[in-house]
């Protein structure tokens, strides 16, 4: 693709993403933060969120996918299991997963 | 507990909280964003406004996959967009935990362009700690700082991607949303936490029948049920 072709790609993506957060900013000040509809669309916002990570582990569509199942599985276990070890340290356990993950990849392939 | 307050302290807050971890986190998956950037022919400066605009990893992601397949302007754009659909209830959940009263509209504009899955993350589980008077500058240098460490790591992944070995990019890859999954595991609210197990269980279906619009279909879905099931009382005693 020519440069032209990619910098509208990217200006209208960034366009296009602007779009929801102006939309946000829209209805926010209509919405009562004490009332049920708050809560409701920060559950569906808590249930997209989740969905996403949820995907990004189990379903990636990225160089992630060359990875095993069960190797990300285990990495995910790995870093919760250091996470609540270590009195729910972050830095534990994302560091844990990120190196179990590289080990074992290198490991089987 | 006390809470912080004061301009230094505030700030000086908001800068070590997201130099303990978030900064690093972006600064690593940025760097997987800008190898696969120059992977699909972007140059160093769309890759790096890319971050800084779309400031949305999977919109960004999508952009990229979907050049380097040879898509239409318009797919592309258009997918990006749907990847990032969850700006929408991200910035009507975010702003009212931050600020107090009436706020001008260009004033919310520019928080909610700020707003990523991390600084929502780690702002709302903050925020407790912080002067309510406070929070907007807590989170104004915290998102700053954290742009600031992914367009670094954007520019460096693609610069440096040729040189690390494939294993290590995986790592720092899986890294971004193994740290939402802790970040989200520590939610308090009983709503909240059945919407989060639902929004993982509804997306695998909505994921292989309408791929484009899983997300929007696994929040819809699994928010809409994790906020009736929150107002169970069984069911809240088992999720606080």
């Amino acid at each position: 693709m020519n440069n032209e072709t990619l910098w509208l790609i990217v200006l209208g993506s960034s366009a296009a993403t602007f779009f929801w957060r102006l939309l946000g900013v829209t209805v926010v000040e209509k919405i009562d933060p004490e009332g049920a509809v708050f809560e409701w669309v920060s559950c569906v916002s808590y249930a997209m969120v989740a969905g996403l990570v949820f995907r990004m582990i189990m379903m990636p569509e990225s160089d992630l996918a060359s990875v095993s199942l069960a190797i990300r599985c285990a990495a995910v276990t790995i870093a919760f299991t250091a996470y609540f070890a270590f009195r729910r340290m972050l830095l534990a356990g994302v560091l844990a997963g990120g190196a179990s993950l590289s080990i074992m990849a290198s490991w089987a392939g | 507990m006390a809470q912080t307050s004061g301009f230094g302290r505030v700030v000086l807050k908001a800068v070590l909280d997201s130099l303990s971890l978030p900064a690093f986190i972006l600064l690593t998956t940025m760097m997987g964003f800008g190898s696969l950037a120059r992977s699909s022919g972007f140059e160093p400066e769309m890759a790096a406004l890319a971050t800084a605009f779309i400031w949305g990893l999977p919109g960004q992601l999508a952009m990229v996959e979907l050049t380097a397949t040879g898509q239409s302007l318009f797919t592309i754009i258009f997918a990006c967009s749907l990847a990032n659909a969850r700006f929408f209830p991200m910035v009507v959940s975010f702003i009212p935990a931050m600020t107090r009263g009436k706020t001008g509209f260009l004033e919310l504009v520019f928080y909610a362009q700020l707003l990523s899955i991390n600084s929502w993350a780690m702002c709302l589980r903050q925020f407790p700690e912080i002067d309510p008077d406070y929070r907007k500058l807590y989170y104004v240098v915290f998102a700053h700082t954290i742009l600031g460490a992914a367009i670094a790591g954007t520019l460096l992944g693609y610069h440096a991607s040729a040189v690390m070995p494939d294993t290590l990019v995986l790592g720092m890859i899986f890294l971004s949303p193994l740290f939402f999954a802790l970040v989200l595991s520590a939610v308090p609210q009983a709503s909240a936490r059945a919407s989060l197990i639902l929004g993982c269980l509804v997306v695998p279906p909505a994921h292989l029948y309408f791929p484009s619009i899983d997300l929007l279909i696994t929040g819809m879905v699994g928010g809409s049920l994790g906020f009736f099931l929150g107002r169970i009382p069984i069911i809240r005693r088992v999720l606080t």
